[in-house]
């Protein structure tokens, strides 16, 4: 009766609250620990990107560099294979960083300019037009080498919606864990020991080979029935054109001199007629080769398709005098914080040189 | 949006918060709500098929509940001045009405399923009459879409409709409510087939927010998904190639993929109902068992209890009890009975009910000869086991066999291995492909694939088999505890750190051995095409 009128005695309430406290502790640790462990497992399964698909790991890598460059190199392997930003410095003081990645889309390339622009605003970016050739998503695994290694932002968001193909799932992006699940069995040692860190795999973005495939067979160059770049793809360059404009950006467009995929006269043309419309600069650096002195039979490692050291150094060289002269770069080799810094990355992308050439004479694979 | 997909997970976790926020009266309108958002994101047309079963049945029940509500009244104000004879013919003629009624109303039912179901098996066997007869004309296939569940949803409404009938239950006045009832999401699809008395008032009731609900049955959504996507899916890569090239995979193949086949077809079935209880649960909504650990049934007789409970109740209770009892049946054994004895007379029914209802069950199955055959075959041997059942008595006495565990072990056994074998028409559309894959298991020479490495060229790893033999042993482990009664129930007693761990455990189980994402294709239940 009492217990009617006047409610729950104390030493009950008390229980009660001690049993609620335990009940929402145990639900807080059990998150906790779930979450901990999904983090850990997410980090082990992901792909590392250290072997022979080591582009996935070169988006990533930019975040630990200090944002005050020149140059933003960005686009996809015609980019990161074929420019070294320590010639550039070496030889104009230009602090350049290139943000590629294998099969960047020009949607890729334009959230993350769009997201470069957020850490650092540099005086020029440097677009290769290549892949105004894809007007739709391509492929999932080159999406993910592009996106897995971007930080989460509103671009990156952005960027996943605009790559993604028809097969692939959002949340995969999200919690990366539901779509490397699978790997369970083809974990290595690696996997565990690079989960949390690893080595870099390029020098400021670019990715250094130093062995030699001649390029002697280079396939005919097939007809194409439309050679009108797509809607989505001129839509994006539009975009990229005002975010530089915007943004107080120079924006250059370049063709890399990659003997393939073959880069017809007819896209040419309208790169030309484009950058011509919006006041910008373009240069076909494939037209430019004998002028940098490229020898296909010695600067290129797979026959045509990606410069090798040797080549890569040649058109940095090349195009270095371009950015100075044409772009107005002023030579920063007298900063010497900066000067210091470079001498770190110079020595390290000397000994990379040391290490593959003993490789490659050694016979061995790199 | 299947059940296997991110979407319905987010689907069903956004609808779950949302019930128990809203007040309890409303619920049902949001669970009615659910039911055709969840059917609308499959195909926006099936939508047409679930209203059209919905209106006519209860449609049906109003009208057929009506003239029994009127019948009553009538007795009841005229019925003291009518003596028995007009008391019968009155209720007699009222009986034919609804006779009427429910016939039309089962035909038009029925013919909504045949059109999306069966239309293009009719044409297909009228054009092979056709051909028979030497005609050179042929009738073209309808292109008709077929929706997801329609069988379940089609015989649980056909059943409520001869519910009301009978008279075992009223019809209910409330369009709404009664479309929830045929519309229940977690069960639209592939079931079980549920009574009304049973789901629908637990359906409409408030249901506030109990955690023991929400860990039991999310529990049992867990266990369902780890069925579904550990071993069904797995098994479905290899079943796929195997269904696929039956000239290459013949002889040894032939047992690997029966055997394959009726895991994954357990798994796969099973650990949907454990999707379609857990989350029912989980809503505070009770939906009966339909699976009683099957495989450990020492008969085909049993084995049909326990399997597909839901499904077997309802032809017992809506085919063979009225097609036993009907008038032409009675017929049949009483001039049985006169021509073979009594027993005969006796026994002569409950075959030839037994036999429309393996027909009916087969035709359920799929609109194909195979499904047929196989309904057929099931009967045969269910109906031999009966003639031979004093005999096998006589055996099991005079060796003291029965209740002996080797004797129990092998009656299980012979059952699985006999449920493997009926399977197998299941599996091939055509019934000479599973002919000429039985035959080819008797003469077969590739017996050595078990040891040759030839099973893991059938796209599973060996990684993937002791994933396998690892899950089925979970399988078997489970249904063994189960015979003490519900094992979620068990677990939500242990404490917190076991209980921690046995989440902890199945969530990431399912989580890295699941196979699902890119690169997989299984998806879609077995049982969500019939």
């Amino acid at each position: 009766m009492c217990r009617e009128i006047f409610g729950k005695s104390g030493s009950e309430e008390t229980h009660m609250k001690k049993r609620r406290n335990s009940l929402i502790l145990r639900a807080l640790l059990t998150a906790v620990v779930v979450a901990a462990v999904l983090a850990g497992l997410q980090r082990v399964l992901m792909p590392k990107y250290t072997g022979a698909d080591r582009e996935g790991s070169m988006i990533g890598e930019y975040y630990s560099q200090e944002k005050d460059h020149d140059v933003i190199f960005i686009g996809d392997c015609e980019v990161y294979t074929n420019f070294s930003p320590a010639v550039l410095w070496e030889e104009y003081g230009i602090n350049s960083y290139i943000r590629g990645s294998a099969e960047q889309l020009i949607w890729q390339s334009y959230y993350l300019a769009e997201e470069t622009f957020t850490y650092e605003k540099p005086k020029v970016l440097v677009f290769n037009v290549l892949s105004m050739m894809f007007d739709e998503p391509q492929r999932e695994s080159y999406n993910r080498m592009t996106l897995d290694g971007m930080r989460w932002s509103v671009s990156k968001i952005k960027c996943i919606e605009a790559s993604m193909t028809e097969e692939e799932n959002f949340i995969e992006y999200v919690f990366p864990i539901l779509r490397f699940h699978d790997r369970w069995s083809e974990l290595t040692k690696e996997d565990f020991t690079k989960a949390w860190k690893k080595d870099p795999v390029t020098f400021n973005g670019y990715y250094m080979r130093v062995d030699i495939l001649p390029a002697e067979n280079i396939p005919e160059e097939r007809k194409l029935g439309d050679y009108r770049f797509g809607e989505n793809a001129y839509s994006y360059l539009d975009k990229l054109t005002e975010l530089c404009r915007e943004e107080g950006v120079e924006l250059v467009l370049i063709k890399a001199p990659s003997l393939y995929p073959p880069w017809y006269d007819e896209w040419d043309q309208q790169i030309v007629e484009y950058a011509e419309i919006h006041g910008l600069k373009y240069y076909n650096l494939l037209d430019a080769a004998e002028e940098i002195g490229l020898d296909y039979s010695t600067d290129t490692y797979d026959a045509g398709l990606h410069l090798n050291l040797s080549g890569a150094e040649k058109l940095s060289r090349y195009f270095g005098a371009i950015l100075a002269e044409d772009c107005g770069l002023q030579d920063r080799r007298q900063e010497r914080e900066l000067a210091l810094k470079w001498e770190e990355k110079l020595k390290a992308y000397r000994e990379e040189i040391r290490r593959q050439k003993t490789l490659t004479d050694d016979g061995a694979d790199r | 949006m299947l059940f296997t997909s991110y979407e319905f997970i987010a689907f069903f976790f956004l609808l779950t918060v949302l019930y128990y926020l809203i007040p309890g009266r409303y619920q049902w309108m949001l669970l009615l709500a659910a039911g055709y958002v969840f059917y609308w994101a499959a195909d926006p047309d099936y939508l047409i098929f679930l209203l059209a079963v919905t209106v006519l049945t209860y449609v049906a029940a109003l009208l057929i509940d009506r003239s029994l509500v009127n019948q009553k009244k009538y007795l009841k104000i005229y019925g003291e001045g009518m003596d028995r004879q007009a008391k019968k013919e009155y209720k007699a003629l009222q009986g034919k009405k609804r006779k009427r009624i429910i016939v039309w109303f089962l035909v038009m039912t029925l013919s909504i399923l045949a059109s999306a179901k069966y239309i293009n098996f009719f044409i297909l066997n009228l054009n092979g009459i056709l051909r028979m007869m030497g005609s050179g004309g042929q009738i073209s296939f309808i292109n008709l879409l077929l929706p997801l569940g329609i069988s379940f949803y089609t015989f649980q409404a056909i059943g409520y409709m001869l519910d009301v009938y009978r008279g075992d239950i009223s019809a209910e006045k409330n369009f709404f409510r009664y479309a929830l009832f045929v519309s229940f999401f977690p069960q639209l699809v592939q079931g079980p087939i549920s009574r009304f008395q049973d789901l629908a008032r637990t359906m409409w009731e408030p249901h506030p927010f109990r955690g023991k609900n929400l860990q039991n049955g999310l529990l049992r959504v867990l266990w369902g998904y780890f069925k579904k996507l550990v071993v069904a899916d797995r098994l479905f890569i290899a079943v796929s190639l195997l269904l696929g090239q039956p000239e290459e995979y013949c002889g040894a193949y032939a047992v690997v993929t029966m055997v394959f086949y009726t895991v994954q077809l357990y798994a796969d079935f099973t650990g949907g109902i454990d999707i379609t209880i857990g989350m029912a649960q989980v809503l505070g909504i009770e939906v009966q068992e339909n699976f009683r650990r099957p495989y450990f049934s020492k008969s085909l007789k049993e084995y049909w209890r326990r399997w597909h409970i839901s499904m077997s109740s309802w032809f017992r209770d809506y085919v063979f009890y009225p097609v036993s009892a009907s008038r032409a049946i009675q017929r049949i054994s009483k001039a049985a009975g006169k021509l073979w004895g009594t027993k005969a007379g006796k026994r002569l029914p409950v075959y030839l009910s037994s036999f429309v209802v393996w027909l009916a069950t087969g035709i359920w199955h799929g609109a194909s000869w195979n499904f047929v055959v196989w309904g057929l075959l099931n009967w045969v041997v269910l109906m031999v086991s009966e003639e031979l059942e004093p005999l096998y008595a006589r055996f099991q006495r005079k060796f003291a066999l029965s209740g002996r565990l080797p004797y129990r072990l092998f009656q299980v056994g012979r059952t699985f291995l006999l449920v493997c074998i009926l399977n197998l028409f299941d599996c091939y559309e055509k019934v000479s492909v599973t002919l000429k894959m039985l035959a080819s298991v008797f003469g077969a020479e590739n017996w050595k694939i078990f040891a040759d490495g030839s099973l893991l060229r059938l796209g599973l790893t060996a990684a993937d088999y002791i994933v396998l033999a690892a899950a089925v042993l979970m399988m078997v482990s489970v249904s063994l505890a189960q015979r003490r009664g519900s094992v979620c129930a068990r677990v939500a007693g242990m404490r917190y750190p076991v209980q921690a761990a046995v989440w902890m455990g199945l969530f990431l189980m399912v989580l890295l051995f699941g196979t699902y994402g890119i690169g997989y294709d299984a998806g879609q239940f077995i049982y969500n095409r019939f």
